[in-house]
């Protein structure tokens, strides 16, 4: 962990100009993550700008029949809010999958969009890593991928992102308000995160001096049917091998729309519009789940450690859309799945 | 016996629970000294090769850093390499740090940094620049089977297989039923809670208090006396508690060597604390290749046992354990081959890990007696009754007792055993399949010899002294309760002082002998504390006592008093004035009874049974209830008892389910190393663990007829669930652990 100096700025504006101002300057806020990849010297900020207290981004508010989450509501806030218990309960139970309790206390709706990758080999400075230090290899393509990525690589990059809420308001198809020096802006979360190319080290369209301030809910939450399943190598505090989350809007016994995300698969949040667009319309059935999960997964492709998790991925999607078909989510407090 | 027993056979809670659970408690990174310095250790990026430059300028030049110590300016130590063995050395040359500029195994420590602060030293730790020339390195145990070979020199204390016996390859031959696979369980990490520290405080003249994490303190005092040619009265090691070990502290681990070179050089006192990655750069529990073959006549009775373990080792250690020897005591069979080999890879030396070896033989046993099982259509647990072991053939030597039938009966009982349906995949719920699956576990009841001082105030307090440890088992408790029954005491007079280099000589806190070697000590000491009171009493005028022996009398609530006439007594402190004392105290030294030992193999047993519930699709299993019985001789605590079998048996199911150290092999490395990616088993995974002691009269093993608990709770485990595995889902993994990508196909 390198010296940094700290700064506590009193409004957004100011924020940004502190971090425009410093070459290597970053925001923290719960530094759930951030304090973790110091340690490990894999970040060295030269200066911690500390938004963690910003007057009105810790607040859930109605905004156009949806929500706007401020960036610094905590997990917990989050997932525990009656609003979003009640109209977009798969976002609460896929915050509820993730990290520990006093993990998702500290852990800010702003910080877990940028929360960055598990990948053994990016977490160790021993070893080269293109999203680390780009130009110098990608060990994990021929070497240690249990936990890596099955669609949209890189030669240059398997890495996963490895937020559970990210699936989720992939699915909700959520959008994020980012201000900056040229002010405010909306991007779509399908657009926020990339996938790696030939610039793994860039994890979202994020711009370096600009900062998350909310994330908007549109109204439809599909509380009625929906599911977040995650499937993982312990039943607790584990990343996701593979995780679904799905949302359908039912007519009797037929979909009249439906959303498809999924985690521990890609760069990003892996949502797929084509197969959501194959389930519009047809009678909820194991034999619709299936074409809509070999769609998802026409072009995966595995690197020998994860290449179970094609046909994990295939049962998990089928498995996920029957439990939201049928009403009956996954459970969050008994981990077994249902 | 004068005193009835008060405290051994109950359940108490832990003299040090209080310690423990207010931070009170001192482990090895929160001693502190005026003028702690803190070094920060480099580690190596390369599996193999040379150090051709390393450049320290900018990591010198940083704010606070006092000195970083590398290969080229590091101080002299002992010229030999038997200097750097310790007590539990396996046969080779230890490790040296900052010898030379080869690189032996990745992760090794390269530098040293000292600075002002931890965080000081992290930093500059980060601008030091290390350019290597690679060697070919070769980390992947199968890459190297071929060169496997019977280790030249036996590891003290480790059996070698026994010799063969029958015609173990003719019986196969001729057995109507066989069955012959390989089996593999991944490697491990300990992943103790604490990480490795060393606190050396040093003081004007040199004399050295240590403070490291350790399972045995004279272990790390007679390595540093060695390695650093220091007197023994200059090296104190004092370390009160281990926050959890498993086997990880028994040798002492780079950390301290760096620590003590750098108090010793810069004068003054020195910290240094692993990181959590840190905590893979050492010893761990070996990459281990098996196979086995049995051979059964239609009865099931075993007509050929060959089992034979391929175990990974450092270039430059030979380390051992027992792997395969269980397989020719475990079951009644005549012809027995068993092997084990060695092969060298490019990592560090590995240590012993809970029940090192154990599990490993006894998962390819155990497995392999349930697919003999399931090939002849027998109970699985039917069949171990029918190959009951009544001696150890390993040694021809009886057994100082074996109640594992009991244990087996009460096990089965209370799991429900009998209603299991014999064909796999035939009991569901839902989505998931249940399976039940048993196994056998066993493991030595070890003692070794040991001292132990006992000091008893006119006060009526009482102290006990030994230089063993409590790695979190519960040693502080047990010798409380065996001494406050010794002198008729309450617990709370009694304090246990252990964990302290200058303490009377006690062996490593390792093996399950603990409660047997120490205790016992303990017990005789404070024996010897009785018998010189009751001295002093009867010399009294006119003694009520005076012609009294031990037999006749009991010591309770302070007084030796008449066991046919108890208000006939003399107090502790008046026996004391009349011997002219104010304190009695007595060291005794107790080992195992020799001849015993040459007539009796004393060995605990254990009988797991497991339910699993395998999600059919996604493969994902959950156990759901474990029984375990246990034959342990006596039991001293029921409840840290308990506590032992529980961690065991967690242990056991992280092996099965979910622990697994990946090496990149391309690299020679270790890659999840934390315990984020390092999958030990959390609260959710865990369901009922229910542990049953089973009465087993033992008095040959040692004094107090205990046989040790920290092993066997793990041996047979991750056999018994993988068993259920295969009785859920009709597949046999022999490849541990079962993630859910196994049971995809």
């Amino acid at each position: 962990m390198n010296r940094f100096s700290y700064s506590r700025p009193g409004a957004v504006s100011e924020a940004v100009r502190a971090v425009q101002a410093e070459a290597g300057a970053k925001f923290i806020a719960g530094g759930t993550n951030l304090v973790d990849l110091m340690k490990y010297d894999v970040e060295r900020p030269r200066r911690l700008v500390d938004v963690g207290a910003l007057p009105g981004l810790d607040r859930i508010e109605e905004q156009a029949g949806g929500l706007r989450i401020g960036a610094l509501v905590t997990n917990s806030a989050l997932a525990y809010d009656p609003r979003i218990q009640e109209r977009y309960p798969l976002l609460s139970r896929a915050v509820l999958s993730g990290a520990s309790p006093q993990l998702r206390n500290a852990a800010t709706t702003g910080g877990n969009l940028l929360q960055r990758t598990r990948c053994y080999y990016f977490y160790d400075t021993g070893t080269p890593c293109n999203k680390r230090e780009p130009g110098t290899g990608c060990p994990a393509v021929n070497g240690v991928n249990r936990i890596h990525a099955i669609l949209g690589t890189s030669e240059h990059c398997i890495a996963t992102h490895p937020s559970d809420m990210c699936v989720a308001l992939a699915a909700l198809e959520a959008s994020v308000e980012v201000t900056g020096p040229g002010g405010d802006r909306r991007i779509a979360l399908a657009d926020f995160h990339r996938l790696p190319g030939d610039q793994p080290e860039r994890d979202s369209t994020l711009g370096a001096d600009e900062i998350v301030t909310a994330v908007q809910l549109p109204p439809k939450g599909f509380p009625a049917n929906y599911t977040y399943l995650k499937l993982r190598d312990r039943q607790s505090y584990a990343f996701a091998l593979v995780s679904v989350a799905a949302a359908l809007e039912m007519d009797g016994g037929s979909i009249r729309e439906a959303r498809l995300a999924l985690g521990g698969v890609a760069h990003k949040p892996w949502r797929d519009p084509q197969a959501e667009a194959l389930l519009r319309g047809r009678p909820a059935t194991r034999e619709a789940f299936a074409e809509a999960a070999a769609l998802v997964l026409k072009d995966a492709r595995g690197y020998g450690g994860n290449t179970f998790k094609i046909e994990l991925a295939r049962r998990a999607i089928i498995r996920a859309l029957s439990q939201a078909a049928a009403g009956t989510p996954q459970p969050i407090a008994d981990k077994h799945i249902a | 016996m004068p005193n009835s027993e008060t405290h051994f056979g109950a359940p108490r809670s832990r003299v040090d629970g209080r310690l423990k659970v207010t931070g009170a408690a001192k482990y090895a990174g929160e001693f502190t000294a005026p003028d702690l310095a803190h070094g920060y250790v480099v580690s190596s990026a390369i599996a193999k090769g040379r150090i051709t430059a390393i450049d320290t300028a900018a990591a010198e030049a940083a704010p606070g850093v006092l000195r970083v110590f590398t290969h080229e300016n590091r101080p002299t130590t002992a010229w030999l390499n038997s200097s750097y063995r310790d007590e539990v050395a396996p046969p080779g040359k230890p490790f040296r740090p900052l010898y030379d500029a080869e690189v032996v195994y990745s992760g090794q420590p390269v530098a040293l940094v000292v600075a002002e602060s931890f965080e000081a030293a992290r930093d500059a730790a980060a601008l030091v620049r290390v350019t290597y020339e690679h060697a070919p390195h070769e980390t992947n145990l199968r890459n190297v089977l071929a060169e496997a070979y019977v280790p030249p020199k036996e590891r003290p204390g480790i059996d070698p297989p026994p010799n063969p016996r029958g015609d173990a390859a003719a019986a196969y031959a001729a057995a109507p039923i066989k069955v012959e696979n390989g089996y593999h369980v991944a490697p491990e990490h300990h992943n103790p809670m604490e990480p490795h520290a060393t606190t050396v405080v040093w003081e004007a003249g040199g004399k050295l208090t240590i403070h490291d994490k350790i399972q045995g303190a004279q272990n790390t005092q007679s390595y540093v006396t060695s390695v650093f040619s220091l007197p023994k009265k200059d090296v104190r090691v004092i370390a009160p508690f281990v926050g959890g070990a498993f086997g990880s502290g028994l040798r002492p681990q780079y950390q301290l060597f760096l620590a003590v070179m750098a108090s010793l050089e810069l004068k003054r006192s020195v910290r240094v604390v692993l990181t959590r990655d840190q905590m893979f750069t050492f010893g761990y529990r070996p990459d281990t290749i098996q196979t086995l073959a049995l051979g059964a006549d239609r009865e099931g009775r075993l007509q050929a046992v060959m089992h034979e373990a391929i175990a990974g080792t450092s270039p430059f250690e030979d380390f051992q354990e027992v792997v395969v020897n269980w397989s020719g005591l475990a079951y009644h069979c005549d012809n027995v081959d068993l092997k084990y080999k060695l092969a060298k890879i490019d990592t560090y030396t590995p240590l012993d890990m809970r029940a090192p070896g154990a599990p490993l033989g006894m998962f390819a046993l155990e497995s392999g007696m349930d697919e003999l099982a399931h090939a002849l259509k027998i109970d699985p647990l039917e069949l171990r009754l029918r190959n009951y072991a009544e001696m150890d053939q390993n040694t021809g030597r009886q057994f100082s007792s074996k109640e594992l039938r009991a244990a087996y009966r009460l096990g089965a009982e209370r799991f429900g055993w009998a209603r299991r349906s014999h064909e796999p995949r035939s009991m569901r719920e839902g989505r998931e399949l249940i399976g039940w699956g048993m196994a056998t576990g066993v493991w030595e009841a070890g003692m070794q010899q040991a001292s132990a001082r006992a000091t008893l105030t006119a006060g009526g307090k009482l102290e006990v002294a030994i230089a063993t440890a409590d790695i979190g088992t519960g040693t502080y408790t047990i010798l409380t309760q065996i001494a406050a029954d010794a002198l008729g005491l309450r617990m709370e007079d009694v304090t246990a002082r252990i964990g302290d280099s200058a303490l009377p000589t006690s062996p490593i806190e390792g093996g399950s002998w603990t409660a047997a070697s120490a205790g016992s000590a303990v017990q005789a000491a404070c024996y010897a504390v009785r018998e010189t009171l009751l001295n002093y009493a009867r010399r009294m005028e006119n003694s009520p006592l005076a012609n009294a022996g031990l037999d006749h009398v009991v010591f309770t609530a302070g007084h030796i008093a008449l066991r046919s006439d108890p208000s006939r007594s003399v107090s502790f402190a008046d026996a004391m004035r009349a011997g002219g004392v104010d304190r009695i105290e007595q060291e005794e030294t107790t080992a195992p009874d020799k001849g015993n030992m040459a007539k009796f193999s004393p060995y605990t047993h254990a009988a797991v049974f497991a339910e699993v519930r395998v999600d059919e699709e996604l493969g994902a299993v959950r156990v759901t209830r474990v029984v375990d019985a246990i034959a342990a001789g006596r039991i001293i605590n029921p409840k840290t008892a308990r506590s032992q079998i529980i961690g065991g048996v967690v242990f056991g199911i992280g092996m099965a389910l979910t622990e697994e150290s990946m090496l990149d092999h391309r690299l020679g490395r270790f890659m999840n190393h934390n315990i984020a990616e390092y999958h030990l088993p959390v609260n959710a995974d865990i369901r009922e663990i229910d542990v049953l002691f089973v009465d087993e009269e033992e008095s040959k093993a040692n004094p107090i007829g205990v046989k040790g608990l920290g092993e066997i709770g793990i041996v047979g485990t991750a056999a018994a669930i993988a068993n259920a595995v295969f009785h859920a889902t009709g597949k046999r993994i022999r490849e541990l652990p079962i993630t859910l990508d196994k049971l995809l196909d």
